[in-house]
């Protein structure tokens, strides 16, 4: 290689010695993924420390306090998980839908339709007050599960049979089961007037860690409950769908490529029905064990839009069902320590800045870039 | 041969992609008139040789000259300023707009007011200049492939291209459209213009360049010989680096049972048009049976017809005693009927998905690949990595997504699917469509084989040539319908020609007849 030969066309270097050259990826490491997820965030809190500092905060100051708020000790970050559980329900409902690059949207309403299901059994009543919590905890789960199912099931089959888009009626469906839950609070179910069910018998609740004090005294205080071992359990099952099993494979191959797919004799207008239900399904048990294991009653405000967090939880975890479980915590942990600092500015900010960043950093995934010598 | 002017002269041009040492020191220059064709192997760096004249790529080395003056090429619009297009292999149209408006695409002028009548007499004005006849009013997705190419063709004339580039223009034209196409670029020659014809296509080179460079693994193997001057077989040997035998070893195979059998099938295009009109036709196990027809007379509806990707509208197709048509494709697969698609990347593999995941695509359902609805992940593995050794997969890891696969070893990892289990029945559409010679050697190796193990093959192909020395049987279609039909050794080009153009062979017998009448 002669060093005589000189550079033909002398990129645009703005005098800087360097240049940047962007190349596409032959393979991704096994490590990259998570570590852009973690750089993205780390980025996104960057973002938002110039926004805080801007708004005349001190963002190193509060990025501690929300540390502190959220991680700090036993008990907050027991609240951390309270609030995590519903996240990794919803992130992984959207997860598996994301797969087959089904756009469900409507994990916000399944979720409240899951609840609804759950809280028919104990309202309406479908069991009696009495039932022992051996059968009223799993009547409660199968409840909130098939509403939530029923819930994709519509979009599911209107985009399987009738290809309507799949983003317009899961959004809108929404809209219709959040009036659904109201419709129901301030008429049928209302306590004496007031927008809420009366509170749950003892045994339509989740076992939370706090009521096992007795025996375990370390145990006192803490609001953690069986909710999270659905969602570890779910986050398994998942993961095993997808990269173990045939079905998974299948789904993998029609969001890749729906006409390879057709062409494998795939039966695509069955798995999506199915998937959306099962995307449902799992959002409509994040609302069955918010209710049964925090607010124990139905009313209108059960959710700070834990189904949309869903959406960004799923990306953040580039579709990795243990990935949801690690950004279910930090979303979470800013969802209760965000309320320290302000009840709704920065917090939302971060989430909509971390998206941002996740989204962007995916073209790493894809491309390399690198700074050579001109 | 007097010396002509130098239009554009490359010099040591290094490129690399990681891992890969696209173009190694390459010198190439174009004489401006001149036809000057770029040979090598997929992947041999013609593609990206011209992508850094066309201003696409950044070279770490070298230097262009374009009329003696020595440029630099940040863009497409760049290059196109130094008089400089390039006509990609994949059409880069607006399917829903005109002809005039997709020429008109980016131009800084007309600056506001668009008066498209006006427009489209300056384009009519250009296409009489070159002989390129497409309608200007018409919207892009009306078009044939070959029209499309027009249309490409004029928008960098419009745009004052001294020197055009052609990535490979004949790999999705009929016989009848490369002629015209050739005709067009010896007018242009003719006009001054200078073109680069990048093509791996031997009998094509000959035919339209004056001089040919030839690429080897990113080196040139011979730089701007007189087409006049080397053999087709020297310039394979230049290509490959080993001499390759044109002609087949076809062992005598006699057919057995009839496996596939089409009758009276009649289905629609995807414009609801139709596309079959009451064909019938049987195979038998250990023959071929080849395809002649124009592209769009009916042949790739007849592929997803019989793998059940295509609904028809009468008859039927029975593989192995069971109907297969109207079912899910699954049915077909289930039967024995494995698919080699026209469109290898659209629809024969899944870009993002693993070289493995691709390989157990039509398998993924059957042990030992699965037990039960789990998937069994190191047999699969095991597979994919025996089958990369045999089909001669050229890619890093099995893990290595698909999108990342040249044509030619996506062609063959669809092979290595669609051959490893066992099919009786295949259907290889256009199987090697666009492939080099030593790719395309392979294929038609793997196709034999097949029908020495018993394999009843349709074969579909644009390439007469192919279809020739392939086939037992050759049914010449047209318009959805049979012309015709005649054994490999009765086989004649021109016969072959006048059926595809549309006579039925009874109609020519009646001639040849009447003519030997008149003659006794």
């Amino acid at each position: 290689m002669s060093l005589s030969t000189v550079t033909p066309s002398e990129p645009k270097t703005w005098g800087l010695p360097y240049r940047i050259v962007v190349e596409p990826r032959l393979s991704v490491p096994r490590w990259l993924s998570p570590a852009v997820s973690v750089g993205a965030v780390i980025l996104a809190l960057l973002l938002g420390g110039v926004v805080i500092q801007l708004a005349g905060g001190n963002p190193i100051e509060s990025y501690i306090h929300i540390f502190k708020a959220a991680f700090g000790d036993v008990g907050v970050f027991s609240d951390t998980l309270v609030k995590a559980t519903p996240l990794i329900l919803t992130g992984l409902a959207c997860t598996l839908a994301f797969r087959m690059k089904l756009w469900n949207i409507g994990a916000e309403g399944q979720f409240f339709m899951g609840a609804w299901g759950a809280s028919a059994v104990v309202l309406f009543p479908l069991l009696p007050a009495n039932t022992p919590a051996i059968l009223m905890i799993p009547a409660m789960i199968l409840a909130g599960f098939l509403c939530g199912a029923l819930w994709g099931l519509v979009p599911g089959f209107l985009k399987a049979r009738l290809k309507v888009n799949e983003i317009i009626t899961s959004l809108m469906m929404n809209y219709i089961a959040t009036s659904w839950v109201l419709f129901w609070v301030f008429g049928a179910w209302s306590e004496r007037g007031f927008q809420m069910s009366p509170t749950f018998p003892k045994s339509a609740w989740l076992p939370r860690l706090t009521d096992y004090a007795a025996q375990v005294k370390a145990f006192s205080g803490l609001t953690v409950h069986l909710g999270l071992v659905f969602g570890l359990v779910a986050a398994v099952v998942v993961w095993f769908i997808m990269n173990r099993s045939q079905w998974g494979y299948e789904i993998r191959l029609t969001g890749d490529n729906p006409k390879a797919a057709q062409y494998a004799g795939i039966n695509i207008v069955r798995n999506t029905v199915l998937l959306m239900m099962l995307s449902g399904g799992l959002a409509g048990l994040a609302g069955m064990s918010e209710i049964s294991g925090v607010v124990h009653r139905l009313q209108g405000s059960i959710s700070p839009g834990y189904g949309f967090t869903g959406i960004i939880i799923a990306w953040l975890a580039k579709l990795n069902a243990f990935g949801v479980i690690l950004a279910a915590i930090l979303f979470g942990g800013l969802l209760l320590a965000g309320r320290e600092i302000q009840p709704s500015g920065i917090p939302r900010m971060l989430q909509g800045i971390i998206l941002f960043t996740v989204i962007a950093s995916d073209v790493l995934l894809r491309y390399r870039i690198r700074i050579v010598k001109s | 041969m007097p010396e002509t002017p130098i239009a554009v002269e490359m010099r040591g041009i290094v490129k690399r992609f990681p891992g890969v040492l696209a173009n190694d020191h390459v010198d190439f220059d174009l004489r401006e008139g001149e036809v000057h064709a770029l040979l090598g192997e997929n992947g041999a760096g013609k593609s990206t040789l011209m992508n850094v004249l066309a201003g696409l790529y950044k070279p770490e080395e070298g230097s262009i000259c374009v009329q003696g003056q020595r440029v630099s090429l940040n863009s497409p619009r760049d290059a196109i300023a130094h008089g400089v297009g390039m006509v990609h292999q994949h059409f880069m149209l607006v399917p829903s707009q005109t002809v005039t408006e997709n020429i008109l695409l980016g131009l800084d002028e007309p600056r506001f007011i668009l008066s498209l009548p006006e427009q489209d007499k300056k384009v009519l004005a250009l296409q009489e200049q070159y002989g390129l006849k497409v309608d200007p009013k018409a919207r892009i997705w009306q078009l044939s492939v070959g029209e499309q190419q027009r249309v490409e063709i004029l928008k960098m004339l419009y745009r004052g291209a001294r020197v055009l580039i052609m990535d490979e223009p004949t790999a999705v034209l009929t016989p009848q459209e490369v002629r015209e196409l050739f005709v067009t670029l010896r007018s242009m020659t003719q006009r001054g213009h200078s073109i680069i014809f990048i093509s791996h296509k031997l009998d094509e080179v000959l035919a339209i360049a004056n001089r040919v460079t030839v690429l080897q693994h990113g080196r040139v193997t011979a730089a701007g010989v007189s087409a006049k001057s080397v053999t087709k077989a020297e310039l394979a040997r230049l290509m490959v680096g080993r001499d390759v035998v044109f002609t087949l070893d076809k062992e005598p195979v006699t057919p057995g049972a009839i496996t596939l059998s089409i009758e009276n099938v009649t289905a629609e295009n995807d414009r609801g048009l139709p596309a079959l009109r009451g064909l019938s036709l049987e195979i038998r196990s250990g023959e071929i049976v080849g395809i002649a027809a124009v592209a769009g007379n009916g042949q790739t509806e007849l592929a997803q017809v019989i793998t059940g990707m295509r609904r028809c509208t009468g008859g039927r197709v029975v593989a192995c005693d069971e109907v297969v048509s109207n079912n899910p494709p699954r049915r077909a697969i289930e039967r024995g009927v494995s698919h080699v698609p026209e469109d290898r990347a659209g629809m024969g593999s899944s870009p993002g998905l693993s070289v493995a995941d691709n390989i157990i695509m039509k398998s993924y359902r059957q042990a030992p690949f699965a037990s039960g609805w789990v998937l069994n992940r190191p047999v699969i593995r095991q597979t994919a990595e025996k089958l990369k050794h045999e089909y001669d997969i050229a890619t890093p890891t099995i893990d290595t997504e698909a999108r990342l696969l040249s044509g030619g070893n996506l062609q063959k990892m669809i092979l290595a699917r669609e051959m490893s289990c066992m099919p009786k029945i295949m259907v290889a559409g256009q199987p090697t469509r666009g492939l080099d010679v030593g790719a395309i050697e392979a294929v038609h190796r793997l196709l034999l084989q097949e029908r020495e193990q018993g394999a009843a093959i349709l074969l579909i192909s644009e390439e007469l040539d192919e279809i020739m020395s392939l086939s037992d049987r050759i049914v010449v279609m047209y318009e959805g319908q049979i012309m015709g039909e005649m054994s490999a050794a009765e086989a004649d080009l021109d016969k072959i020609g006048l059926m595809m153009a549309g006579t039925r062979k009874e109609d020519l017998e009646k001639q040849d007849e009447s003519i030997h009448g008149h003659a006794i």
